[in-house]
């Protein structure tokens, strides 16, 4: 026997649901009135004057009242102003005749459709323009603009601004409406329309500056780094005309140093670029283990070397990873296993 | 109240749409001009004039007939504050439709057309919400060569509908049929011109009567 549900009862929803909460003008209004009240009362709590009470002096009075280890930002306790808190939303969209106020209302989305009107629009009469003056034979030559600059405002930023949900499909039909106006020859006339819907991106060049030479009282060039691996931090001064010496915390290498490995690693960098026995090291490390503190003196020490070697060389040794930060650290081990990856013992019974 | 209502129905043509148009516009602007016979709806035959090298040719003195009820009837739901929703899905005339409207102080529809709008409204719109009172079809196919889906919904939700039908629509469920061209563009602008004159001047003639009334 199948049971056959029907769908009378069980799948009627329930009319009290109806998206999310509408807040009403006098809702909020009331929620301003209340938040100014609240400040006052707590400029008050804190001896300041309630009348240049900023948001961030709310926020530091909040953080000092009630304080929390809660690690998300947004569960701790806030007071802000009610219209970043309630997000903004449509008011009724009809008269009280029934009429509604945009003519596209019964598109449903109607500041998506209305921009496309205007914006198509726009195209309209740029396209007459444009016709006019290849009949007076005035038609101006379309110069490269630089398009590094700007971006075209994101699909979430875009229903923000409309408040309305969009698809993928019509967003992109809007960013490539507003392509092809850019794209006519005398889409110019336009710019500030189109202005509206592009943002800046500062340029991002971050180029490694390679410190210069530095010189001591004696005349002698040196340059310094600095470099960590795991919890070892460790900085480094190379000296040129030298000899090959290693001081480590004043100790000297071969006594910092006992194992070999260790040695082997502060050498690499001089020994890749074949300048063993022609500068002198005196290096400072705190933290970490044996191995960590090598590393963090063999990184410290490469960057220390940029300055003395070109940039060839300094491309070379970046290459070889002298100059990479080594991100591996110790996994931190889990509840239910033994350690970070090993599990306990599996027993079958 | 109740004349200023009753009044305008006493006439044949209280709002004189005759003079709006002549079988000479209708020429010039080939609205005559039909599809192919391979494209022709069983449905349109009557008002099909004849065929001419494979291409139907549509009776204008019906289309008169047709067009002065048609422009008629939207004048009367412009008297009475009717909402006027004009509908296509014609992408060549999207943008003129939605002027049209504009202008008339009317609302349009030339987008994807979402399935609950007329029957689904109170869900998607809110309660409360009023529909149209009357749809106007510029082209009532969409843009798989099939009846719109708002010509079967106004008439399950009993909205007066006035259509442009061409030779390859079904006619049936609009309640007041244009049979015309609604490809070319002189043929579009011709009807968005008189729409907007018959409604604008519905509109003129209802506030004039109302400042009469007034005045009384």
């Amino acid at each position: 026997l199948r049971l056959m549900y029907t769908a009378t009862a069980m799948q009627s929803k329930n009319v009290g649901a109806s998206g999310p909460e509408k807040y009403t003008e006098a809702f909020i209004k009331k929620q301003i009135e209340e938040f100014n009240l609240g400040k006052r009362h707590l400029a008050n709590m804190m001896g300041e004057d309630p009348e240049t009470f900023t948001q961030e002096d709310i926020d530091r009075a909040i953080a000092y009242l009630f304080p929390s280890g809660l690690f998300d930002k947004q569960a701790r306790p806030m007071m802000k102003h009610p219209t970043e808190i309630f997000p903004e939303q449509r008011k009724i969209q009809w008269g009280e005749d029934g009429r509604p106020f945009h003519f596209l209302f019964y598109t449903g989305k109607q500041s998506y459709y209305s921009l496309m009107h205007e914006t198509y629009e726009k195209l309209l009469n740029v396209q007459k323009y444009q016709d006019q003056l290849t009949a007076q034979d005035h038609l101006p030559q379309k110069e490269k603009r630089n398009l590094a600059g700007n971006r075209w405002l994101t699909k979430i930023e875009l229903e923000e601004m409309l408040l309305e949900k969009l698809s993928d499909d019509e967003y992109s039909r809007f960013i490539q409406l507003l392509q092809k106006l850019m794209m006519l020859p005398c889409g110019d006339i336009e710019e500030k329309y189109i202005q509206k819907f592009s943002k800046e991106v500062p340029v991002q060049l971050q180029k490694v500056v390679i410190e210069p030479l530095k010189y001591d009282e004696r005349g002698v060039a040196f340059s310094t780094g600095e470099g960590t691996r795991k919890t070892a931090r460790a900085t480094a001064v190379v000296y040129d005309n030298g000899t090959g010496k290693i001081t480590v915390n004043g100790i000297d290498v071969l006594h910092y140093f006992p194992v070999l490995q260790d040695r082997e690693q502060l050498l690499f960098p001089f020994q890749f670029l074949d300048r063993v026995g022609k500068h002198d090291m005196v290096c400072t490390v705190s933290g970490g283990g044996r191995s960590a503190q090598a590393g963090a003196i063999r990184l410290a020490s490469a960057k220390a070397l940029r300055s003395f070697v070109t940039e060839k060389e300094v491309e070379f040794m970046r290459q070889a990873g002298l100059l990479t930060f080594d991100p591996r650290v110790k996994e931190r081990k889990k509840p239910g296993q033994e350690g970070a990856r090993r599990k306990f013992t599996w027993k079958k019974r | 109240d109740d004349k200023l209502l009753s009044e305008p129905l006493s006439h044949p043509d209280f709002f004189n749409v005759k003079e709006l148009f002549s079988l000479k516009d209708l020429f010039d602007a080939r609205v005559h001009l039909g599809h192919k016979k391979g494209c022709r709806h069983r449905f349109m035959e009557p008002y099909i004039f004849g065929c001419r090298l494979d291409q139907d040719i549509i009776d204008l003195d019906q289309t008169m007939q047709h067009l002065q009820l048609a422009l008629n009837f939207t004048a009367h739901i412009a008297y009475r504050k009717g909402i006027i929703l004009f509908v296509s899905r014609k992408r060549q005339f999207c943008h003129l439709v939605e002027s049209t409207a504009r202008e008339c102080g009317e609302y349009a529809h030339t987008r994807y057309w979402q399935g609950g709008l007329l029957t689904n409204a109170h869900v998607q719109f809110g309660p409360g919400v009023r529909l149209p009172d009357l749809l106007i079809f510029l082209s009532s196919l969409n843009n798989i060569f099939e009846p719109h889906v708002a010509i079967r919904d106004a008439a399950k939700m009993n909205i007066p509908t006035v259509g442009v039908v061409d030779t390859n629509c079904n006619p049936c469920l609009i309640t007041y049929p244009i049979p015309g061209n609604d490809d070319s563009p002189t043929a579009m602008e011709l009807y968005c011109k008189l729409f907007r004159m018959t409604i604008i001047r519905a509109k003129d003639k209802r506030q004039q009567s109302e400042v009469f009334n007034e005045l009384r």
